[in-house]
Parts: C-alpha cells; sequence; structure tokens
C-alpha cells in the first residue's frame, strides 16, 4: 500500500497532461483531416478518426498497465525485451505483408502491426541497460563497438524492410552517447558530413573543395602550427575531399530513385510538382494558407484527403497549420518542445544511470520524429515518412509512443525508492 | 556519480531542441505570415488545379503525308463538394442529359471523392461547349477541362495505327504519371510509342471564387508548369499503298503486308474486313468498340500478325532451300509424278513428269516437294528422321517462322513450326518418320504462318538469304531511326548462292508459259512470285500469293492472303501485282484487273 501510494505522489502530471493533450490535438485533426458530410460521428468506426479513438483508448490502458508493473520489471528485463524485439524483426522479414512498398507489418485480420514502431523503445532499454552496467563506459573501444551494435542492429534489419525512413530515426541514439560521454567530435563530424553531403549536391565539387582549403589555411593560420596540427588538418583535409568526391557516387548507386528525387526537389535541383515534390508543394500551400488564425476547425480547404494522400499520417501537421494557422502551429512547436525539455529535466533528477538514459533515449527519440516530420512539411527537410509522435493516425505508432513515453514515467515515479 | 563530468552536455542537447524549435518557428512564421502568396481571400477562395493535356504527338507517312492529328475536344468536370443547390433541369437541358442518367453521373462522381475532381462528361463538342461556358457561372462546382481527341484524315490503317481509351487499374498502377480519366494508347502504334507520343502534361493552379469564377493563377503562376508537346512520329508505311491496298481488299477476308526488302520497313499493313479508326474515338467510342468486338467477321483482329494460317504452297521455296543447303537436293535433281494418284500426296496441277527444281516451283508440284522433303529427313547424315527433322525446323526457323519479330507491332503472334516433342508425345520418340508429317513437306499440317512472316519470306528470297525484321518507325521527332536494333541483318542458315535458281524459278512463275501467275505478267517490271491454295478444313480455301519485284534490284515484297476464296492465282496474286505496280509506278494500267478486283465480294457470296 505504502509503494502504490510513492507512485501517486511521485507521478509526474505535468508531462503525462502534456502527452494527453497533443493526442487530444492529433484526434481532433485526423477527425478534421478525414471529416466528410457523409460520417460525421465521432464514434463511426468505419472512419480513421473513430478507429483512432479505439487506438487512444487502448494506449491509455497500455500506459495504466505499465504503471501497475514494478518498475525493476524492465531494467531485469531489457535485453530479453530487445531480444524478442529483434526476433520479432526478423520474422516480419519472412512472413510480413508487404504495405506501400514496405515489407514491415504483422497482418491479423484487419489490423496490421509493424514491428519497427515497437523495436524503438526496446532498443532504448537495451542501450540504457547496457550503459548503465558497471564498468561499461564509452571511453573504451569495446564499450562503444557494443552499443553501436545495440543500436545499428535493429537499424540494419528495418532498413532491409525498405523502411529508411524509420531506420534513420536510430541515429536519434547519438545523442544519448553524446550525454554518457561519447566524444563531442563524433557528433560534431556528423553534423558536418551531412552538411557536406547536401552541398556538395548542390554546387559544384570544385569549389567545395577551394573552400575546404581556404578554411584549412586560415584555421592553420590561427592555430599553434604545431607537426601534429599540421599532419591533423592536412589528412582532415584530404578525408573531406575524398568524401565530397564519394557522395554522388553515393548517391547515385547507393540511393533508391525515389530518395534520390525527393533529395533533389528538396534542393531545388528538380522541379517535380506531379511526382515527389507535390507533396511537398500542397503541403506548403495548405500550411501557408493557413495565416496567422487559421481557416477554423473543419474549414480547411487544402488539406482534405485528396491533395495531400497521408494527410491523416505522415502530413497531419498540414491540416495543424492551415485550419489553427500559425498560433496553432506554434502552440504545437511549443508543446512537443516543452515536452522535450521536460523529459531532459526529469531524466537529470533521475538517481539511477539506467533511468537517466532511458529518458535521453525518450527524448531523442521523440525529438527526432518531431523534427524530421515537421521540416519535411514546411520543406526544409526532404521528404521521409515517418510519423508525428503521439498525433500522427495509426495504432502501431500511437501504442509504440505510449510504451515509450510511460516506461519513463514509471521509472521517474520510482526514483526516490532507490538508495 | 560517474556521470557528473558529463552533466554540462544536457545544455548542448537542450541547445538543440530550442535551436530546431525555434528554427521552425521562424520557418512558420515565414509561411504563414509573411509570404502572401499562400493567402486566400476571405470569399473562402479555393484552388483548383487544372492539368494542362499536352499535344500527343502526329502521325506522318513515309512521304510526309499526315496520318493523325489532334483536334479539341472539352470535358465538364465536377467537384461534389463544391456544389450548391442549383437548376437541375435546366443544367440537364444545356447537356442533353436525361435526369436520371445525369444522377447516375453524379452519384458516380461522389463515389470516386468527394473533393477530387471527376470527369462528369466526357468530350463535348467545340459548339456544345460554347453554349455550356456560358451558363457555367450558375454550377459551382462544375468546370470544364480542355482536351485533345485523335482525329484520322483517311479512314485506313486502324489496326495499325491503333487506339487510344481511358487507362485502366492497371496501368494506373504500373506508371504514376496517370491519373484517373487519362487517354494512353492501348493497341498499334499508339501503345508502341506510348511514352514517345503522349508528351508531358502540365498544371496550373488557379483560384476560384465562390461563384465559379477563375481569378487568376495562383501564387503568381509560380506552381504551373506548361504541358510539353509529344513528339511526333514518322512512320514507314506509304498511306497512298496502304488506301490503295484497304480499297482492293475490301469486301474480303484477309490481309496484305508490304515491306521494303532493303530496310525491313512495312510500306503496308492490311487487314480486312477494317473500320474507320475515327469511330473508336470521342464519346461514340464504346459503342462502337462493342459493336465492332461483337462482329462475327472480327473487324478488330489484325489479320496480317494476328491471323495464322499453313502457308501453303508458298513454303516449298524453303523447303526447296533447306534442301540444297543441306546437299540433297541439286538445281538438275529430277522426280517423277502422278499427278493426282500421286503418292503419298496428291498433286493437283497437270505438268510434264518427271520434272526439275525450276519447273517444280514453277508448276507448284506436290510430288516433288514431298520427294525433297523426305530426302532431308531421311538424309544419311543424320540417321534418324527425327534427328533429320530436327535440323529442319532449325533452319525453317532461321527464316523468322515460329517467333515473333518483337518490333514496333504489338501482339504479333508467333505462328507454329510444330517440335520434335510434339511429335515425340503424339507417336513416341522414335515412332514417326518423314511419311508421319508428309504434309509439312508442301506447308500443310501443323505449320503455321502469319502474313507479316510470310512477306518477309519474301523479302529473305529477295536479299538472297538475310531480312531485317520488319518494322514501322522510320523517325521520332527529329531523330532519325531512332532503334538501331532494327537495321541489324538477320542471317538465315542458307547460303546466298542457293537463291539464284529460286529466284528464277519464281520469275518464271510469271515469265514462264507454264506459270501458274503467267497471266498477270507485266511488260514494265520482272516480278517474282509463287501462288499457294491453302487447304481449309473450315470451308473454302484460302488464296495465297508472295511476291517481290525487281528481280535484278528488289524494292518491294509482299504477301497477300485472301480466305476461302479459291486458287491462289485467282485473287492473291493479281492483287499482288496491282500493288506492285501502284507501288513502282504510282498508278495501274490494268483497270479490267482492277475493276474484277474491286466488285469481287467474298464475304456475301452464295
Amino acid at each position: 500500500m505504502r509503494e502504490r501510494q510513492g507512485i501517486l505522489q511521485n507521478f509526474d502530471w505535468i508531462t503525462v497532461l502534456l502527452f494527453l493533450l497533443l493526442v487530444f490535438i492529433g484526434w481532433i485533426n485526423i477527425y478534421s483531416a478525414v471529416y466528410n458530410e457523409e460520417h460525421s460521428n465521432i464514434f463511426d468506426f468505419s472512419q480513421r478518426y473513430g478507429k483512432q479513438l479505439i487506438w487512444i483508448f487502448a494506449a491509455m490502458g497500455i500506459a495504466f498497465i505499465i504503471m501497475l508493473i514494478d518498475a525493476t520489471f524492465f531494467t531485469t528485463f531489457s535485453y530479453l525485451i530487445y531480444s524478442l524485439s529483434m526476433l520479432s524483426l526478423v520474422a516480419v522479414l519472412l512472413v510480413g505483408t508487404e504495405i506501400a512498398g514496405s515489407k514491415s507489418w504483422f497482418q491479423f485480420g484487419t489490423i496490421a502491426i509493424q514491428p519497427a514502431e515497437f523495436a524503438k523503445f526496446a532498443t532504448c532499454l537495451a542501450i540504457a541497460k547496457y550503459l548503465s552496467t558497471f564498468n561499461v563506459s564509452l571511453g573504451r573501444f569495446r564499450s562503444k563497438i557494443i552499443a553501436l551494435i545495440i543500436i545499428l542492429l535493429p537499424a540494419s534489419l528495418v532498413l532491409l524492410q525498405n523502411d529508411t525512413g524509420s531506420a534513420l530515426v536510430y541515429a536519434a541514439f547519438l545523442l544519448v552517447l553524446f550525454r554518457e560521454g561519447l566524444t563531442g567530435n563524433i557528433l560534431l563530424i556528423v553534423l558536418l558530413i551531412a552538411f557536406l553531403f547536401v552541398i556538395t549536391l548542390l554546387s559544384s565539387k570544385l569549389l567545395i573543395i577551394a573552400l575546404l582549403v581556404f578554411t584549412a589555411l586560415l584555421m592553420l593560420y590561427f592555430m599553434k602550427r604545431s607537426k601534429k596540427n599540421i599532419i591533423v588538418l592536412f589528412s582532415m583535409l584530404v578525408i573531406a575531399s575524398a568524401f565530397v568526391y564519394s557522395v554522388d557516387y553515393a548517391f547515385e548507386n547507393v540511393l533508391e530513385s525515389h530518395h534520390k528525387k525527393r533529395i533533389n526537389v528538396l534542393l531545388g535541383k528538380e522541379l517535380d510538382l506531379r511526382g515527389a515534390g507535390y507533396n511537398v508543394h500542397q503541403s506548403k500551400i495548405a500550411i501557408g494558407s493557413g495565416g496567422i488564425a487559421g481557416k477554423g476547425f473543419l474549414n480547411g480547404t487544402q488539406t482534405k484527403y485528396d491533395f495531400v494522400p497521408e494527410q491523416d499520417t505522415d502530413f497531419i501537421f498540414c491540416t495543424i497549420g492551415e485550419e489553427w494557422g500559425y498560433l496553432g502551429s506554434l502552440v504545437v512547436l511549443a508543446l512537443f518542445i516543452t515536452l522535450l525539455l521536460r523529459i531532459i529535466m526529469l531524466a537529470e533528477r533521475q538517481r539511477s544511470n539506467f533511468s537517466r538514459i532511458y529518458g535521453y533515449g525518450v527524448a531523442s527519440i521523440i525529438f527526432f520524429h518531431f523534427m524530421v516530420n515537421i521540416g519535411m512539411t514546411i520543406g526544409l527537410l526532404p521528404v521521409i515518412g515517418i510519423p508525428l509522435p503521439f498525433i500522427s493516425y495509426g495504432g502501431s505508432s500511437l501504442w509504440a509512443f505510449t510504451i515509450l513515453f510511460f516506461i519513463f514515467i514509471r521509472q521517474d515515479a520510482s526514483r526516490l525508492e532507490l538508495l | 556519480m560517474i556521470s557528473k563530468d558529463y552533466q554540462n552536455r544536457k545544455f548542448v542537447i537542450i541547445a538543440i531542441f530550442l535551436l530546431v524549435g525555434i528554427l521552425y518557428a521562424i520557418r512558420l512564421f515565414m509561411l504563414q505570415v509573411l509570404n502572401n502568396d499562400y493567402k486566400l481571400s476571405a470569399e473562402n477562395n479555393v484552388l483548383r488545379y487544372i492539368t494542362e493535356y499536352p499535344a500527343r504527338g502526329l502521325i506522318y507517312d513515309r512521304n510526309g503525308v499526315l496520318m493523325v492529328y489532334n483536334e479539341a475536344a472539352y470535358d465538364l468536370m465536377v467537384i461534389p463538394r463544391q456544389l450548391t443547390a442549383f437548376d437541375t433541369t435546366e443544367l440537364c437541358s444545356l447537356l442533353h442529359l436525361e435526369p436520371d442518367n445525369f444522377d447516375r453521373r453524379l452519384k458516380k462522381a461522389r463515389k470516386y471523392s468527394y473533393r477530387k475532381p471527376s470527369v462528369f462528361l466526357e468530350q463535348i463538342s467545340r459548339e456544345d461547349f460554347g453554349f455550356i461556358e456560358e451558363k457555367l457561372y450558375k454550377y459551382p462546382g462544375f468546370y470544364v477541362q480542355a482536351r485533345t481527341l485523335r482525329k484520322y484524315p483517311e479512314p485506313i490503317a486502324a489496326h495499325l495505327l491503333g487506339y487510344i481509351g481511358e487507362v485502366n487499374k492497371r496501368e494506373l498502377k504500373r506508371d504514376d504519371y496517370y491519373t484517373q480519366g487519362d487517354y494512353v494508347g492501348k493497341s498499334g502504334l499508339e501503345r508502341s510509342y506510348e511514352l514517345r507520343l503522349r508528351g508531358e502534361k502540365g498544371l496550373s493552379v488557379v483560384m476560384v471564387d465562390v461563384f465559379n469564377r477563375e481569378k487568376g493563377s495562383f501564387a503568381k503562376g509560380r506552381y504551373d508548369t506548361s504541358a510539353i508537346a509529344g513528339n511526333d512520329l514518322h512512320i514507314s508505311i506509304d498511306a497512298e499503298l496502304q488506301a490503295y491496298g484497304e480499297l482492293l481488299m475490301q469486301n474480303k477476308l484477309g490481309s496484305i503486308v508490304v515491306l521494303e526488302p532493303s530496310s525491313g520497313e512495312v510500306l503496308a499493313l492490311i487487314t480486312a474486313p477494317s473500320y474507320d479508326p475515327n469511330l473508336l474515338v470521342g464519346r461514340v467510342r464504346s459503342d462502337n468498340y462493342i459493336r465492332l468486338n461483337e462482329d462475327s467477321l472480327k473487324p478488330l483482329m489484325n489479320r496480317a500478325i494476328m491471323g495464322t494460317y499453313p502457308p501453303g504452297s508458298t513454303f516449298k521455296m524453303v523447303n526447296a532451300l533447306v534442301g540444297l543447303q543441306e546437299a540433297v537436293l541439286f538445281p538438275s535433281t529430277q522426280y517423277h509424278c502422278d499427278g493426282p494418284d500421286s503418292r503419298p500426296i496428291r498433286c493437283t496441277h497437270f505438268h510434264e513428269t518427271p520434272l526439275r527444281l525450276n519447273e517444280a516451283i514453277l508448276q507448284s508440284c506436290n510430288s516433288y516437294f514431298w520427294n525433297v522433303f523426305r530426302s532431308l529427313l531421311k538424309s544419311p547424315l543424320y540417321g534418324h528422321d527425327s534427328i533429320g527433322f530436327r535440323h529442319w525446323r532449325d533452319h525453317v526457323f532461321s527464316f523468322g517462322f515460329g517467333h515473333k519479330f518483337n518490333t514496333d507491332i504489338p501482339f504479333e503472334l508467333n505462328g507454329n513450326i510444330p517440335t520434335q516433342a510434339y511429335y515425340d508425345n503424339i507417336y513416341s520418340p522414335g515412332h514417326w518418320r518423314a511419311l508421319t508429317v508428309r504434309s509439312l513437306g508442301i506447308g500443310q499440317g501443323e505449320i503455321l504462318v502469319t502474313p507479316l512472316q510470310l512477306a518477309n519470306l519474301s523479302a529473305i528470297i529477295a536479299n538472297k538469304g538475310y531480312y531485317y525484321r520488319p518494322h514501322i518507325i522510320k523517325g521520332i521527332g527529329n531523330e532519325e531511326n531512332p532503334y538501331e536494333e532494327f537495321s541489324e541483318k538477320q542471317y538465315t542458315s542458307i547460303d546466298p548462292q542457293h537463291f539464284d535458281i529460286i529466284r528464277k524459278a519464281m520469275l518464271d512463275v510469271f515469265e514462264d508459259e507454264h506459270g501458274t501467275a503467267r497471266w498477270y505478267r507485266i511488260d514494265s517490271v520482272l516480278i517474282c512470285g509463287k501462288t499457294g491454295t491453302v487447304e481449309n478444313p473450315h470451308g473454302d480455301d484460302h488464296s495465297m500469293f508472295i511476291a517481290f519485284a525487281p528481280y535484278d534490284n528488289p524494292t518491294i515484297a509482299l504477301s497477300v492472303i485472301v480466305e476461302n476464296s479459291g486458287f491462289g492465282s485467282t485473287w492473291a496474286a493479281p492483287i499482288a501485282t496491282l500493288l506492285i505496280e501502284k507501288y513502282l509506278f504510282g498508278e495501274t494500267k490494268r483497270a479490267y484487273l482492277e475493276e474484277r478486283m474491286l466488285s469481287g465480294n467474298l464475304i456475301d457470296k452464295e
């Protein structure tokens, strides 16, 4: 009895409230995106908003169950959950159903479950467990490699399912590793590589190399001109130049044509209003036409099913932007940022390393989804089909985020039991 | 705690989160507040996406004569969601629609999508369009979309040119260029060259107010793309020859294929009965299609590539050439013939006996070619008839028989050259001999060829041993001979020197006093040919003829098949010579013959 009271006392209502608000906003906008005059009953379960209502209630049930489970359950069974999740990723490759080009679904009657969504929290548990193990330190080579394997295994299995978007999400763990002591240079280098990649596709290679050489000379001028520094600088220059030259090759040979196209469209190299560019243009028109205050609930004209095909899943933010305007968009942005900062705050107050690392994992994954999804609808990032957490339509995604999120809330509620 | 060292790193992460949040807030501010392109006025305007359909490529014949062009037509589109209450009866009378038909169309559009435009009434003529456009302001939700229809100045070459029709589900799925209601080439050249003919659709985004008035382009046309017209096709067909051939084939069943031996270009591809290609265009299309499809004479079938016939006596040249190549036959080889009493195959012709190869061809002796075929299969080189048969089949295959040419003529059939396995299956291996399959010696039995393959045989003999795969394209847009692989020589397995005697014999078919086509020789040019009379188990025999001319330097090779018309010399041969005359000299001098061919009605005969 005493323990139960403890949970309720320490339960972080503010964070959960933010979660509930986002889910509610999501449902309203799904209703509006799918709305049509002939089906206006909110309990019409043949419509997607009706179905989403079922997913939401089920998600609440899942959250409740998680709160009942002992906090140590998740630390104890981290690796088991991770292994089961990896098995499900392999199984879906063998016996899964292909939907929209990705073989990543288990079909149970009319319900389709996407195991890749659940692999995210499993990986999060495993990495938290591993990094919090005694004697593991990211300064050591062995630890680094094992951590990398834990992350890359699900990422490559998801990639094999032809679901590039979900595979990219695992890049989010870089933030977790950074927080836990991975050298900052790696984060910097990854950002630099992404920057070089984009800029290489945009302008001439010679110009970039000239720019790199110029930067190097500039750095040389300001740095201490020791032998070591010169060697490091020179080799970095060579590597960067080689990279610039290999980008084209990688772009032509490694990426699939629809990804190439999306990237080209984003970079403005290709104008393709019918194909890959169509969604982005539609999405920008929809959001842009919302103005400051928006057109009002159900009054959006551009964000109905006709213009952007995935209006209620990946492009749900269009509906928010059009019907609720800049103010509505800001509210959603603010809710997400507040939630993220709140999770970081909670993570930092944890006494156990496991809980803290897990918290950072939760924040990083939500952040990555948030950044990529909204970035794509406002034309800042290429079209990568991943859902907006808590808001997009879809049972698998909502449940997976609910589980991910509430395991952390559960850990947090028991933070005082330790020590 | 161990992690104390890295505590400050949380600020980096928080900074990244905030940075992205602020960046997005700024971007949204630009999109939603600063940028005016996206603002739609307070009257609740909507955007309308109008597809600009490109002009489909035109088709010209080898002499630059226009064969296919476009004509404007208009589709009435509807967006159910934008409909307001309107006077249904007035609109019905404006569109010449029955009220229940009107309701049905509206229901269908609603079912397809509430918000996406769909075609309400397709292909409105220019005159009707004028009336409708004037009144359209009364009917928000309706608008007119311009399109083009195919038109044919001359009602010829329907099968060859093919037709276009609305995309079906499979085509929609395969190529995301198309949207519901688009047109796509369904047969003939329209199908083969769809990707080149169709061009590139454009898109214009216009603002429309509540009174269904277009208020100009959205965002100063920034999202508009203009349509790019399709490429014109220049084809190898000679429209005049095609028209003349179709005229000669009127009231007959059958086909004519005319090739240019030196290039493999198809000069004419005629099938009878044919239809006016203008029938399969526009709103009348589906009714006409059903009518043509149900016609017992099968006017939609392209007999030139889909009709398969035993080649009959025209195949005797092939057996002779294989015999010469395998050295079981020589120009001087003589065989005996007992005329109608011959065994195992009757000979229908009366001629002297014994006779040599030359006379055997020009008089089409069956006994002679049975003997040639037997000596081929029983060649001492091979030991057993079935092995000899296999070699015979390989030779025949090299003439283009038994397989498709796979160029730009869709839906051609393989024909059939029976395999050893086929007979092994029937008679069990080793239990059949030349005698069992004797009909093949005179081009009868299981062997089936298309008129296109027969015309190609004629071209092979004209070329002394090789051919180019028959094709129709000459140029696309400004590009000449766009497909290099069409100008690769295909060699038969027969050496060139064996062709001289065959060509001479085919010349004698016209020039010799016993030749089976001697009545149709003309003074102005030396023609080589061969008659064929194909036994038809379902009715009267088919009349068949292959020919090429001039003898020395052939520029035309053709096959003619007239179904159920009896001897090759009565219908097919005169038609072939008339076409050769027409092609070489631009006119025909034998009015009496032309008259007889035109008046012949072989469909409604008693």
